[in-house]
């Protein structure tokens, strides 16, 4: 029971911490047919500059500072990269971020090295919040649960309830419409793009010293944000946000269940001994099939649903 | 007010127009008649800048060729498409609002008017519009455009695959935007609204204009219907 809880609260965190990610990859996708590679890099970008932030003035500045430098670079990457190549149609635009995920890897390893930094949670918030079954769930974790679910509400408030709400809502399925209207929609995709980099920016900030903040975290986090993406479908916010929570939660569960496939068919009369191929598939803990759950429910979800969980639109 | 001269747009590789010439006073309905796939459609994305345009566009003396779309709307000129493009997951208000250029700025066109001329719009201003019917749709894509108070409208096959009683409608609010003093450029493949409403009436053909007349002129002109726009 206490197994369940405890990570049923780490499922629920690493879920927001991937929806902070997915959200803004999944609005940029939708409105610019931009499947932005370097998404999981700028996020790599919040650790770092939140490290080298709260190292000087500390973990609250850098909880505003990071994102915004990160939407910043967001907009840059936008209006003189993204743009340029845009005419040039989308496997161009697919290239140009695929190139900039090295471009950022490898000046990070230049400017910080290979090693993981000392990016710790902070002194005033590094105690156990309340303790369950003998386990402590630390204060960390519901901060992070607390800016995530801050971000969530700012999201749905700015895209329902503001005009440029309103036009990112139409430009998600007709920009060359709003663009009729005489909306500028270029100023919008920049505003976005931004948008969404600060919210990677915002996630790195908080889960780099939940994580580790090292050169490799972008390539670790990059293909699960994309899963999430397709998973929930373009163009939906809802979608996003429930297959965050799926993934996350199917992530922190497998680790944690010692059983195999084989087990459960064991009870109702189905042996097989591990010689065979099928058998030693079926007879491998959840454990280590975990991580690799969550690309086969994308594949599943491709054969059968392939507009994803709650899809407006194809790609 | 508008001033079409040597227009030329391509898709890709294929040459769409070739040279197209045409102009819109003020306060005039003229119509662009044509069978499809003649350059009607990409003549209205050519202004609008939709489709690049090459050649001049010009409107109230100033170049459009060449500008982003929301320019071209901002200098006063609104675009109705073929296909609608509603916004299916918004609320009919809300469609309504995305037309206005800025929030709160109306001008001859409010909200009041068009639940007015539309109280089926009225019923449903919350329901999201991609439930809408058709004839519906086309209404709130033509009372959309209008929200942004255009001088001139270009408008393309508003009554395509409506029934003839929501044909009468359109009909009606076309001559309600020219009341108001809108210039309006009408596509459409159906002679009866173009023959009753417009000034002046060009005829499309291969990416040209074939023919440039009142009325009048292509009612008693029998070769350019047959070769043209009879099917």
């Amino acid at each position: 029971m206490e197994i369940v809880i405890v990570s049923l609260l780490n499922g629920l965190v690493y879920g927001m911490l991937l929806f902070m990610l997915a959200s803004g990859l999944t609005l940029i996708f939708s409105m610019m047919g931009v499947l932005n590679f370097a998404h999981a890099s700028v996020w790599m970008l919040g650790a770092y500059f939140a490290y080298e932030v709260s190292r000087f003035i500390g973990f609250l500045p850098a909880l505003i500072i990071a994102p915004l430098l990160c939407a910043a670079v967001g907009a840059a990457i936008e209006v003189w990269g993204l743009r340029r190549v845009h005419h040039n149609g989308h496997v161009a635009e697919l290239l140009f971020t695929f190139g900039l995920v090295f471009i950022i890897q490898r000046s990070v390893q230049m400017i910080w090295g290979m090693l993981p930094m000392p990016y710790r949670v902070p002194a005033a918030l590094d105690f156990p919040l309340f303790t369950i079954y003998g386990a402590n769930f630390p204060a960390y974790r519901g901060f992070m649960l607390f800016i995530s679910a801050l971000m969530l509400l700012a999201i749905w408030l700015m895209l329902k309830k503001t005009r440029i709400g309103l036009i990112i809502q139409g430009a998600l399925t007709h920009p060359n419409m709003v663009s009729s209207l005489g909306h500028n929609v270029p100023l919008v995709f920049t505003t976005v793009f931004a948008g969404g980099c600060g919210l990677a920016g915002l996630a790195g900030v908080i889960g780099g010293n939940y994580l580790v903040t090292e050169s490799s975290m972008a390539d670790a986090m990059g293909p699960i944000v994309f899963v999430v993406v397709v998973f929930g479908g373009l163009g939906s916010l809802g979608g996003c946000f429930i297959a965050s929570i799926l993934m996350g939660m199917i992530q922190t569960f497998a680790v944690v269940i010692d059983a195999s496939i084989g087990d459960v068919l064991k009870p109702i009369g189905i042996a097989l001994s591990s010689e065979t191929l099928l058998g030693e598939i079926l007879t491998v803990p959840m454990a280590r099939i975990g991580p690799l759950l969550p690309y086969l429910l994308m594949v599943f979800i491709l054969l059968f649903r392939p507009r994803g969980l709650m899809g407006t639109r194809d790609t | 007010m508008l001033e079409i001269r040597d227009l030329h747009a391509y898709y890709g590789q294929s040459h769409i127009l070739h040279g197209v010439d045409l102009d819109v006073q003020e306060g005039e309905i003229v119509s662009l008649l044509g069978r499809n796939g003649v350059g009607r459609s990409t003549t209205c994305k050519a202004i609008m800048g939709l489709v690049p345009p090459q050649g001049s566009v010009r409107y109230r003396g100033k170049e459009l060729a060449g500008l982003r779309s929301d320019m071209v709307a901002q200098s006063g000129i609104g675009y109705v498409p073929e296909d609608r493009q509603i916004f299916p997951t918004l609320t009919v208000r809300q469609n309504l609002e995305l037309g206005l250029k800025k929030a709160g700025k109306f001008g001859r066109w409010n909200f009041e008017d068009v639940y007015r001329l539309f109280p089926n719009l009225a019923n449903r201003q919350n329901t999201a519009a991609g439930v809408l019917s058709g004839g519906e749709q086309q209404m709130l894509t033509m009372c959309r455009t209008l929200m942004g108070d255009p001088d001139l409208i270009l408008i393309d096959e508003p009554t395509e695959g409506l029934a003839p009683k929501l044909v009468e409608q359109v009909g009606d609010l076309l001559g309600e935007i020219a009341k108001r003093g809108v210039s309006i450029l009408l596509v459409e493949q159906k002679l009866t609204i173009a023959l009753r409403i417009s000034r002046r009436l060009y005829v499309m053909g291969h990416g040209r204009i074939v023919f440039e007349g009142t009325p009048d002129d292509l009612a008693n002109n029998a070769g350019i219907r047959q070769e043209w726009l009879e099917v």
